[in-house]
């Protein structure tokens, strides 16, 4: 069984909608003590990282989490659930996260911009593939849906995807039993649907 | 998609209805012709059926893997909510902020600018462009430009901007105020309003320098295939899904 965890932190019905298209129950779950029965784990959320992470630690989900991702099960975290995985991020000042990868979440430097674009970067962009079984029978650049502001810094060696924007970032993360996605699988259609299809396979 | 009672509409400058089908069958071909997002404007009359809106995005989240954006009658943090909490990822507001411009900074700050979208209706007056009220009928007195760099400042995250001179006349957006608003804000610009051919779409990219194009009734009456659409604007070096 699937969990996606309810941290008040954003529109689950979505994730939820999709596994159902693809003939997988999911329970949404927002108490910590059961997190350890599930095969899987989906960690959501839209928002700010510093209220995410107060939420989290409020219903001792953290904890609960950091416990599930020792167990080789796998675990998933969607956008601001990716970006909370890592170590920090300097959203609205300096925040602790789950630090289940080593790496930090930082806000997309304009300066550093190749052209003129807007923040945050919303819509449809191409994803290109490192690898990682997420992604297994998929082509090596498609696209998702992105809605982000801040994006994910980290060694190489966790990077599954990339994409580009002003310059290239990070769009995908792998650490044994751990994935993450900056952009919205539940939202990108049929290459989207994919990956949730290959996360069920795992 | 223009949604009355339940169902799909369209018209020319805001007025003279057609019917153009069910909103979830649309929403559904949309998704299967590669649509990137989908837009739905209630514009119901009544109050007591508003819920409606929120039982046909209930429906259409469960086939629709696209983003989805709502928007008409929205008055109450509430009402955000409840739209969201159903597979609802943005919504858009319109006269509600124009009544109280702190609703935008109340909407992003709970729920993030990224849902938070400011729909704003123009048309022409004298040198410049006013923004208009319910379907065009109530001319607020607000310059365009001015209420679109305000809408920015406060928190909105993207602005759909209509044009009503062009609305349904499928004679080309206004590129002129599109343009100039998509300069001056640092947020996505949706060009809406008058889409007729393949040309106007990517002249609303180009000349108008919008982020995103909206339209209806040439996708609702099959005058345009959404994929050749696609194909034609690649062709153009203008980046799309494919």
């Amino acid at each position: 069984m699937i969990a996606i965890i309810d941290y008040n932190m954003g529109n689950l019905r979505s994730v939820q909608n999709a596994f159902r298209l693809l003939g997988k129950e999911v329970h949404i779950e927002s108490s910590a003590d059961n997190l350890a029965k599930y095969d899987k784990v989906i960690l959501p959320g839209v928002g700010a990282f510093g209220d995410a992470m107060d939420h989290l630690k409020s219903s001792n989900l953290d904890e609960a989490i950091i416990e599930f991702s020792k167990t080789d099960r796998p675990l998933l975290g969607i956008c601001l659930g990716m970006q909370l995985l890592f170590q920090s991020s300097c959203e609205f000042g300096h925040h602790e996260g789950l630090g289940l990868i080593d790496g930090e979440i930082k806000a997309f430097d304009t300066k550093r911009f190749d052209q003129a674009l807007k923040v945050p970067h919303m819509g449809w962009n191409e994803v290109f593939v490192n690898g990682g079984d997420l992604f297994d029978g998929m082509s090596e650049e498609f696209y998702l849906y992105f809605v982000h502001s801040y994006h994910v810094v980290c060694d190489d060696r966790f990077v599954a995807a990339k994409s580009h924007y002003g310059y290239e970032f990070v769009s995908a993360v792998h650490k044994e039993n751990i994935y993450g996605l900056q952009p919205h699988p539940e939202k990108s259609h049929t290459n989207g649907l994919k990956i949730l299809e290959n996360f069920i396979k795992l | 998609m223009d949604v009355k009672d339940g169902r799909v509409v369209k018209g020319v400058n805001f007025v003279g209805l057609r019917d153009a089908g069910d909103p979830v069958e649309v929403a559904k071909r949309y998704n299967d012709e590669g649509a990137d997002e989908i837009t739905f404007l209630d514009i119901t009359a009544s109050h007591e059926k508003r819920d409606t809106i929120v039982h046909i995005v209930e429906e259409v989240a469960r086939e629709v893997f696209i983003p989805l954006t709502v928007g008409g009658g929205i008055r109450k943090l509430d009402d955000i909510y409840a739209l969201l909490s159903v597979g609802c990822d943005k919504v858009s507001i319109n006269s509600s902020a124009i009544k109280r411009p702190e609703f935008i900074d109340e909407g992003a700050k709970r729920f993030g600018s990224q849902c938070i979208v400011v729909a704003i209706d123009v048309k022409r007056s004298g040198n410049g462009w006013s923004v208009y009220l319910n379907g065009g009928r109530v001319d607020t007195g607000l310059d365009a430009i001015e209420w679109a760099a305000e809408v920015a400042k406060r928190g909105a995250g993207e602005i759909l901007l209509t044009s009503m001179d062009a609305d349904g006349t499928k004679k080309g957006f206004d590129l002129e105020i599109t343009s100039r608003i998509s300069s001056m804000v640092n947020i996505p610009v949706i060009a809406s309003g008058g889409a007729g051919s393949m040309e106007h779409i990517e002249d609303a990219f180009t000349k108008g320098k919008a982020d995103a194009a909206l339209a209806a009734s040439i996708f609702h009456y099959k005058e345009i295939d959404i994929v050749d659409l696609k194909h034609y604007l690649k062709s153009k070096n203008i980046p799309v899904r494919l």
